[in-house]
């Protein structure tokens, strides 16, 4: 090796800019706290829109009652069966959709509720699907009952 | 926060007199088993003392024993080992065998190996006509289990032992979780090939044993040096080596008290959950099983759920489930026994040690019996 090429050579490997971002192994404080204290659970005596979706033979499940009053989600519950991540993001649909109005419900995504809840571990990203899938289907439940009776 | 431990089937705290015997092969007698100094003949004297405690743990001859890195390098060389010599043929397992087995026996079909995986009753055992029925004439080796390391059933080892030996068929047998906590006697079993690990029975991780009997030709996994008779090359971890023989000659001389400890713990468990707890059912607790392992099914709740209540109040135990992907399978053992996949995707397994206690016990029922009910309450079925 000649003198100048081991000049070249940086005296120690370079810090890196940031921490290494590796996935997401374990919950967060806020998923464990939705998770042991989930909002907004229970059913709606005669809901304006309803959904179940997800089969709990072969994964998770939750269902979904919204109340609707001049367009807007006034109240909506919803009851789950599934994995810590699944229980906390469906609490966190709830609490997103609470309030909004159905067009804006409906824009709500699972990427939204990812990163309300904090960021979830990588193999569970997909139990947020299942809350934003039950919310859409019962407000579209809601809208075709809407149209119906119109 | 308070700590409780009942997951001793992933793996078991150091014994300290195990930790002990380790410690001057950690230190000052640290040579290479294979030098032919001072430093070598310590270390080479104290692999053959270990090899002589783990032989006699099994009623086995010193050099019969092949240490290895632990169970799945066991199954691995006990299964890879026999088919690599035999070329090609079929293999018969059990379809509740760990995944070491299972896979291994995957990865052999797709080399042009057949294999027949045996069903399991509802109580989770093999029936040994079902094993007679099996065999065919390119059979080289059926591979069943000791007790399984969810349920703690117990397979008839012995009786699978004798038709495969009646049919010249070598038996290998994954042992890791049944030594220490049953008694095994390869003569009487006509076992060929046992597998063994270090961590279930208080020893260190990373270290375990094959049994081969004497005259039992298999080809290496691992070539190099040709260290463990050439079976196993690469230099032997002595300190782990001799936690190892040392862990498995007090699992074996406790045997009676250990049993005693833990059976009793179990069944109160077991009892206390049954009482406390609706829709609650065990898992193989018809058939003969370990003294340590409980799988509790629960309905309308998901097992990670569980976990993670009992994490919260400090209390570790584990899943029979394998829920680590996106695609969450229930249990291929539970499935096997026929039970439905939402009541196996709500099952836990609790595996006791020695060094629990009774209050141990009554703090984990109440947690567990508050984590069902907030659960259940929340859950949509």
């Amino acid at each position: 090796m000649t003198e100048e090429s081991s000049k070249d050579l940086p005296e120690k490997p370079p810090a890196p800019a940031s921490p290494p971002a590796g996935p997401i192994l374990f919950y967060n404080e806020i998923v464990i706290e939705h998770f042991t204290n989930p909002r907004n659970v229970g059913e709606l005596e005669n809901p304006d829109g309803e959904a179940i979706v997800g089969d709990p033979t072969c994964g998770d499940q939750m269902k979904v009652h919204i109340r609707v009053d001049s367009n807007i989600i006034v109240d909506i519950k919803f009851k789950s069966y599934g994995c810590p991540g699944a229980i906390a993001t469906s609490s966190m649909v709830t609490e997103l959709a609470k309030g909004k109005s159905t067009d804006e419900a409906l824009m709500i995504t699972d990427d939204d509720v990812v990163l309300s809840v904090g960021g979830i571990p990588e193999r569970k990203k997909h139990c947020s699907l299942l809350g934003i899938k039950a919310l859409q289907e019962a407000i579209n439940d809601y809208l075709r009952k809407a149209k119906d009776l119109g | 926060m308070r700590r409780v431990y009942f997951d001793h089937n992933a793996t078991t705290p150091l014994d300290a007199r195990v930790f002990e015997a380790m410690k001057p092969y950690l230190t000052d007698a640290f040579g290479n088993a294979s030098s032919p100094h001072h430093y070598g003949r310590l270390a080479k004297q104290a692999l053959e003392r270990s090899r002589v405690l783990a032989a006699e743990a099994i009623a086995a001859k010193p050099e019969e024993i092949i240490f290895t890195s632990g169970g799945t390098e066991s199954d691995n060389l006990a299964i890879r080992g026999i088919a690599y010599h035999r070329g090609k043929g079929h293999i018969i397992a059990s379809s509740v065998e760990h995944h070491a087995v299972l896979k291994t026996c995957q990865a052999l079909e797709r080399a042009g190996f057949r294999t027949t995986y045996l069903p399991v009753d509802p109580h989770g055992r093999v029936d040994p006509n079902e094993v007679k029925r099996s065999i065919r004439k390119d059979t080289v080796l059926i591979s069943v289990m000791f007790a399984n390391n969810e349920t703690g059933v117990m397979q008839p080892v012995a009786e699978i032992g004798s038709i495969a030996r009646e049919h010249s068929i070598l038996f290998h047998c994954d042992a890791v979780q049944g030594i220490g906590k049953s008694a095994i006697d390869v003569e009487e079993m006509c076992i060929d090939l046992l597998s063994l690990s270090s961590h279930k029975i208080y020893g260190p991780q990373g270290i375990g044993g094959l049994y081969v009997r004497d005259g039992t030709e298999l080809s290496p996994i691992i070539t190099g040096g040709h260290q463990e008779r050439g079976l196993r090359s690469g230099t032997e971890n002595i300190a782990a080596i001799v936690g190892f023989a040392q862990a498995l000659s007090i699992a074996i001389d406790e045997i009676d008290t250990y049993r005693v400890t833990v059976s009793s713990l179990r069944d109160k468990l077991e009892s206390e959950l049954l009482d406390g707890i609706d829709r609650v059912e065990i898992h193989g607790a018809q058939a003969e099983r370990l003294p340590h392992t409980s799988s509790v099914g629960f309905s309308s709740v998901e097992a990670e759920s569980i976990l993670l209540h009992l994490d919260l109040k400090g209390i570790a135990a584990s899943s029979g489930s394998a829920c680590t992907t996106g695609d969450p399978e229930p249990s291929h053992v539970l499935s096997a026994m026929g039970i439905a996949p939402e009541r196996a995707r709500g099952s836990i397994r609790i595996s006791l040690g020695r060094e629990n206690t009774e209050e141990e016990v009554d703090y984990t029922v109440s947690v567990l019996k508050d984590a069902i009910k907030q659960l259940r309450s929340i859950s949509s079925q």
